[in-house]
């Protein structure tokens, strides 16, 4: 042991140049953090034990709201509608991102060109993304003059694929990414091993991206849990109630009907179930492990 | 529901985070609590509710019409009486989309209005459960100027248990049904007077391939008005006067039952199209359709003329007919019933610090300008001093037409949603939605309705 190796000479020194960076530099995030989702969470659950309607001071009233909820005649169809919505955003969402992220990944320049013009609507705001697809979809006006957003399923596809036309883009590039990341080497050995183009996607590409699909749809699954500008702009849980999915119905409670802490407890319960279903996909893939997709390599 | 949403031109309530897309992501899937709290902590701007000094501020819905506020907040910050109260007017337009939620929070806030435009009735029903808001009775008993400027039925209809909370600041909103004129003379059809008259029209409209009725079913409140008028002919005002006293069995009142089925034999006959339920008042796209011709008729609220004067001013100003609601054989209503929004109120936070200088504003609402400048934009005013100012606005024709008509009326009820206040009022426009799109029966919606609470 050499007594003039820094790193040894000054253990502390040497650790502070070399490991993590100090707490400070998160500082930042966390108070972002902390004001912006922290505090207005803590703030919501304790208002889904009250009873206040925005004007006077809000009343404790235990688990009322927590029992309103669960003997809620609308609560079986909101929840039915929320999954259905996460479902089919899933599904809708991750095959073509998917697809279009490993396209994207080639090195040729149209593609280059190509993706950037596909990343184009995840610069937009939703509000704008849904007013314009409302006017694209009006009955009489618009592009397809149907009674698209008139009929139940119609409304409910109409809301998929807005969500699609919008975060699609964001996938891809998460796609994009992760394809990238695996090594030619693979590909170059299952060449000489005779694999074709769907053997060495199927082989290789889907499972390197394994990660890179849970990142994607965890954030999907909460995204859709959450969505709701659009629904609000383009059919207000319409027809009757058959997009009125959870967080709409939390903004009815609220903003609509001043029941602030009926809407507290629906959106407590919303986070809650965000959350958990987040921790399980992460458990289930192995993600939390973050053992590496590259192991023997 | 709002009266003026006719003129509003904004699309529904935006929240936006804004934010990185990835932020925007995890503040909404961690927090979608942070949308209600916001009416906790993010309102208050530091100011307190006298605005500083003796300035108060004036929260007004932000539509077309505000040009007559702004004109009178100028008229009174320049006035005598505003120097002797030692205190201006500040006025806050709020985009009408925005205006009931941000109200709303801004109230429990510390950066409330002084003065605050509202429907009366319901819609401040529990502004006044919280003293939110002032009782004008007596300050209106002893001020001849507030006492005698306005007409008796319209100050009354805001009340809540017989005591004023408002004064009247716009035109009368009466439902009037409206026709097509061109479209009605190529058919040599004239406006329907009775029920009957009214089927024999859309099945001569039907045959000519014209959707008889122009309806934004998107918007619900449009539906709305077809169930106020039809349970009013049907059984007279009483039938609704019950429900607003809170009697939910009212619903259960033959009439709307009927009213209700009526309404289903309508849509079933295709008498609003086939497509009504995803076209919207606000956006304009059921006003559209009424002045290109492919709808005959359109029930609506008087502000429909000053929204074909601003979107189709030919059609307006040419072809735009009017009449009232057609009478129901066999129905008990009065013909000359009216529904609507009787008008808007300004109401007084009883937290300003300068009362003196918000009761001084409000008293320019009886002032010969103020009505003046309502009748130039083409509003009823319903001041004493209305009728001879009448003459002068853009269409007197249909000025007088409306002044006629309420003031005549045995009768005005105010839009249910209003009168039955925000929390029942979104629960009734859900089932009227559901009767409308075929979801519930006439005899579901009548036993959903009175099970609201």
């Amino acid at each position: 042991m050499s007594v003039t190796d820094p790193a040894v000479a000054t253990p502390k020194r040497g650790k502070v140049r070399a490991g993590r960076p100090s707490a400070v530099w998160a500082l930042p995030a966390v108070l972002f953090f902390t004001f912006f989702a922290i505090v207005p969470m803590a703030l919501a659950f304790y208002l889904s034990f009250t009873k206040w309607d925005g004007l006077g001071d809000p009343k404790p009233v235990g688990l009322a709201n927590w029992q309103k909820l669960l003997d809620d005649p609308r609560l079986t169809q909101s929840l039915t509608l929320t999954v259905l919505l996460t479902a089919a955003s899933w599904a809708f969402q991750t095959v073509v991102a998917l697809l279009l992220g490993v396209w994207a990944a080639g090195r040729q320049r149209n593609r280059a060109v190509l993706s950037a013009i596909f990343f184009v609507p995840f610069l937009l705001s939703s509000t704008a993304i849904s007013v314009l697809f409302y006017a694209l979809l009006d009955p009489n006006f618009g592009i397809i003059q149907k009674d698209t957003l008139g009929s139940s399923s119609g409304a409910f596809l109409a809301i998929v694929f807005v969500g699609g036309w919008q975060f699609i883009p964001f996938h891809t590039l998460i796609y994009q990414g992760g394809a990238r990341q695996i090594p030619q080497v693979l590909y170059q050995a299952a060449a000489i091993d005779g694999a074709g183009r769907y053997r060495q996607f199927f082989s290789i590409t889907l499972p390197q991206l394994r990660h890179t699909i849970t990142t994607s749809t965890v954030l999907i699954v909460v995204g859709s849990l959450t969505y709701f500008e659009t629904v609000l702009i383009l059919t207000k849980g319409g027809p009757g109630t058959d997009t009125a999915i959870l967080p709409y119905l939390m903004y009815e409670a609220g903003f609509k009907t001043y029941d602030f802490g009926y809407a507290s407890a629906i959106a407590s319960a919303l986070v809650l179930a965000a959350t958990g279903l987040s921790l399980l996909l992460v458990r289930l893939t192995g993600f939390g492990g973050m053992r590496s997709t590259r192991e023997g390599m | 529901m709002e009266s003026n949403r006719g003129r509003s031109t904004g699309t529904g309530g935006a929240i936006g985070t804004g934010g990185t897309a990835f932020s925007r992501r995890w503040v909404l899937g961690a927090g979608a609590s942070a949308l209600l709290t916001t009416g906790l902590s993010a309102c208050g701007s530091g100011e307190g509710s006298g605005g500083g000094g003796g300035t108060i501020t004036a929260f007004v819905y932000g539509d077309d019409a505000v040009k007559v506020q702004q004109a009178a907040v100028d008229r009174f910050n320049k006035s005598a009486a505003s120097k002797t109260a030692k205190g201006k007017v500040k006025l806050e337009k709020i985009p009408g989309s925005d205006y009931l939620p941000k109200l709303r929070t801004a109230m429990g806030s510390p950066s409330a209005p002084d003065v605050f435009f509202n429907w009366g009735g319901g819609s401040i029903k529990a502004y006044q459960a919280a003293d939110k808001v002032v009782d004008l009775t007596d300050i209106i008993e002893n001020d001849p100027v507030l006492k005698n400027g306005f007409l008796p039925s319209v100050l009354a209809a805001g009340d809540l248990k017989g005591r004023h909370y408002g004064i009247p600041m716009r035109g009368m909103q009466p439902v009037i049904l409206f026709y097509n004129k061109s479209v009605f003379a190529e058919q040599k059809l004239q406006p329907p007077t009775t029920w009957d008259e009214l089927l024999d029209i859309n099945t001569k409209l039907k045959k000519a391939k014209i959707t008889p009725f122009a309806l934004g079913g998107s918007d619900v409140w449009p539906e709305l008005m077809w169930l106020e008028y039809l349970v009013d002919r049907i059984g007279g005002p009483e039938v609704f006067k019950r429900i607003q006293d809170g009697d939910a069995e009212g619903w259960g009142d033959p009439a709307v039952l009927k009213a209700a089925e009526m309404v289903k034999e309508l849509i079933d006959d295709g008498a609003f199209g086939s497509k009504f339920t995803s076209v919207s008042y606000v956006n304009g796209g059921a006003p559209a359709v009424f002045a290109k011709g492919k709808a005959a008729m359109h029930l609506m609220g008087s502000w429909e003329y000053s929204t074909q004067l601003g979107k189709f001013p030919d059609f307006a100003k040419s072809n735009l007919g009017w009449a009232a609601f057609p009478e129901i054989e066999d129905g008990v209503g009065d013909v000359r019933n009216v529904v609507g929004n009787p008008t808007n109120y300004w109401s007084i936070n009883p937290r300003t610090q300068n009362k003196d200088a918000a009761i001084a504003f409000l008293k320019d609402c009886a002032s010969e300008a103020y009505a003046k400048d309502l009748v130039a934009l083409g509003d009823v005013p319903t001041t004493s001093n209305a009728a001879a100012l009448l003459s002068s606005a853009p269409n007197p024709e249909y000025a007088k037409f409306q002044y006629d008509m309420v003031e005549q009326a045995p009768a005005f009820t105010l839009s249910w949603d209003q009168a039955l206040g925000d929390e029942l009022g979104t629960k009734m426009h859900t089932e009227i939605g559901k009767l409308f799109t075929g979801k519930s029966s006439p005899s579901q919606f009548v036993s959903a309705c009175k099970g609201l609470k």
